[in-house]
């Protein structure tokens, strides 16, 4: 009897102590946001793979925790985004979530995730107020802003010598924010943008404005579009015979994941970005051939994005030791991490958005082969941040 | 504005409603025709730009390719309508929707699957890569001409086949009276079957036909969608002529919108449409 007793005390004390060591057997629930259909489905998938490689990469384990991804596809819809959002918060009580690519969709994640207290990690969307009046200790962006990707070209369009540049880009958030931040660059340093055109989003059918265009005549026509549209545009502009006497450049969505699809008609367009295809740094040239060699495809961009924010959530157990209860600690674990990114180095600014070397580039060849820095060290002004 | 910049941006916008018009014709028949709401309408324009695509760089002609791909778009046609539209005509147009909308579902999925994500163009066929210069600064691509032609072709096919032809006396008294028709002898059912794969047909030819100048991309299909239903809205459901003169004056409302009043260029064609629907609310030549 007594036996018995002492029997199911020990059994008792076992699991208790199971339950202890609960939380480092558990693995760490990452809800992960992203389109894996319609227009954005690539990039979606880019940053997936990129993600999975570095955690990978970190072992599998960081901190000694295993990661169970949860997986919503979030079909690039804005309506759709607070309740998928709240599914991964509430429902499926994960402990960070990272998403996505569509700002709009974004916006609807960091709504709830102000609400919720949760932990986001936007690895694309780079809508200006996420890290700006948005801004919250929960929020984190591994990307970039719209500002940083084309405030550097301005800088660097009249430095070539253009003095007057049209610009054209859809009516949307990104596009205009872009353009918006193009133009203060460009006339801080003594350019005039001479006209702004825009199209309703998504529309491609482009002959209006490219009859527009060879009308004005200006030095160089700056332009935002991204994915389908971007190679509709880059090639439209080309069999045009504009690109021979007006000089593309853009943010460098233009020609980035493109590339293949624009084919010649690519050559030559100058862009700025935080990335370049052919960066000569060892951790570039070595997650690209790993890349290439586990997906088959080149990586791009977005492969990068990915893979940084694996890195963060990598880092960040490793310095909780695998902790995600302590949330002050966890937060603090990813405010201080440096990523030693495909990119070059970058740490999160005060907003908690990269401070990262943006890049000048040019499509040789089918790349986008990097011509120099556009702009060391380039923190978002972070307008409107209360954490600034 | 000099008249050579007038002439050019009215060009720009006829050849877009040509484009519109082709892209819409499949449309206009399905639900012109049929009165069957075919939410896939994009898909199939998708289906067909990707097989474009993918055959091109098969067999590295776009016209073989178009040639290999217009049968297998016909059988896609008839299994949909035989398996799935036929057991819809006596039901609700909701019902249709749905089955339609679930189609558009099941077609980005296979494309996903088939063919990946990225986006891909189509070579413009060696003859027709040249272009031809408009001013100093501009050209016009012969492709597009082209394509323009090809649209303005199609277009007096299916008016004469539908208008002076005998089938298209059936199909024209099928689409106003089933039973009707049924009741003289004629087997309405393989009718519905034909004008469902030749909408099809149509409907992806177009896809593949303007691959070159498109760009060849997931979701490209439902960002057409709703532009086509304007053109058929405007035009009249079920008249060829309306269509083809609801995308003119789409083509040319949008490109002139832009230029004119380029903070409203979203909302002119909608804005067209409502003009329209109010002066005369069965669209132009219902």
């Amino acid at each position: 009897m007594l036996k018995t007793i002492l029997k199911g005390a020990a059994v008792g004390a076992a699991v208790v102590g199971f339950m202890a060591s609960a939380q480092a057997a558990d693995p760490v629930k990452v809800g992960v946001m992203l389109p894996y259909t319609g227009t954005y489905a690539a990039l979606g998938e880019a940053i997936t793979n990129g993600m999975k490689m570095a955690i990978e990469d970190a072992g599998g384990t960081p901190g000694g925790r295993a990661i169970e991804y949860v997986v919503v596809d979030d079909e690039s819809e804005p309506g759709k985004a607070p309740a998928n959002m709240e599914k991964l918060v509430s429902g499926a009580n994960v402990d960070m979530v990272v998403g996505t690519v569509h700002s709009g969709v974004a916006m609807g994640m960091l709504k709830v995730a102000r609400e919720k207290d949760a932990i986001l990690l936007i690895p694309n969307a780079g809508f200006n107020a996420a890290t700006g009046p948005l801004c919250a200790p929960n929020v984190f962006r591994t990307s970039f802003t719209s500002w940083q990707t084309a405030y550097p070209m301005g800088k660097a369009a009249a430095h070539r010598g253009y003095k007057k540049v049209a610009t054209i880009t859809w009516k949307y958030g990104f596009g205009e924010e872009s353009v918006e931040a193009f133009k203060e660059g460009f006339e801080a340093a003594g350019g005039e943008v001479v006209e702004e055109i825009t199209l309703p989003f998504p529309d491609v059918e482009f002959q209006a404005q490219l009859t527009r265009l060879a009308q004005i005549k200006p030095d160089a026509v700056f332009a935002f579009f991204a994915g389908g549209g971007a190679v509709k545009f880059v090639k439209d502009y080309a069999a045009a015979g504009l690109s021979k006497d007006i000089p593309l450049i853009g943010s460098g969505f233009l020609t980035d994941g493109t590339l293949a699809a624009q084919g010649a008609a690519a050559e030559g367009i100058m862009t700025t970005l935080h990335y370049a295809d052919t960066l000569d740094n060892p951790t570039n040239r070595k997650f690209r051939e790993a890349y290439k060699a586990e997906f088959g495809k080149d990586a791009d961009i977005y492969a990068v994005q990915g893979y940084d924010t694996g890195l963060v959530i990598a880092a960040a157990l490793e310095a909780t030791k695998g902790d995600t209860s302590d949330r002050q600690a966890l937060l603090a674990a990813i405010r201080g991490v440096t990523v030693n990114s495909p990119r070059g180095r970058w740490t999160f600014s005060p907003a908690q958005n990269p401070v990262q070397d943006i890049y000048l580039r040019q499509v040789k060849d089918g790349r986008n082969v990097m011509v120099g820095v556009a702009a060391e060290k380039l923190a978002d002004p972070a307008r409107g941040c209360k954490m600034m | 504005m000099d008249l050579s910049i007038f002439l050019i941006q009215t060009m720009n916008g006829v050849q877009y409603g040509l484009l519109l018009f082709l892209i819409a014709s499949g449309l206009t028949l399905i639900f012109g025709i049929m009165h069957i709401i075919n939410l896939a309408h994009g898909a199939l324009y998708m289906i067909g730009a990707y097989l474009a695509w993918w055959l091109t760089s098969q067999v590295g002609n776009l016209f073989l390719a178009i040639v290999l791909a217009l049968p297998v778009t016909v059988a896609i046609g008839i299994v949909i309508e035989r398996f799935l539209i036929q057991t819809l005509y006596k039901r609700d147009h909701l019902d249709q929707v749905l089955l339609t909308f679930g189609l558009i579902l099941v077609f980005d999925s296979l494309q996903s699957m088939t063919w990946g994500n990225d986006v891909h163009s189509v070579p413009m066929p060696e003859i027709l890569s040249g272009s031809i210069a408009l001013t100093d600064t501009l050209q016009y691509p012969v492709y597009r001409l082209f394509v323009s032609v090809v649209c303005a072709l199609i277009a007096l096919s299916m008016y004469l086949v539908i208008q002076r032809t005998r089938l298209g006396m059936i199909i024209r008294a099928g689409a106003s009276n089933r039973e009707m028709v049924q009741g003289l002898g004629l087997n309405i059912r393989n009718i519905y079957t034909l004008v469902f794969a030749a909408g099809t047909a149509l409907t992806a030819f177009a896809g593949m036909i303007a691959a070159p100048i498109s760009s060849v991309y997931p979701g490209m299909g439902s960002q057409i969608l709703i532009i086509c239903f304007v053109v058929v809205v405007i035009g009249g459901v079920g008249s060829i002529k309306g269509a083809f003169l609801g995308a003119l004056l789409v083509g040319l409302t949008a490109t002139w919108g832009q230029i004119l009043v380029p903070e409203f260029s979203g909302v002119v064609v909608y804005a067209l449409m409502a003009a329209v629907l109010l002066w005369k609310p069965r669209g132009l030549f219902a």
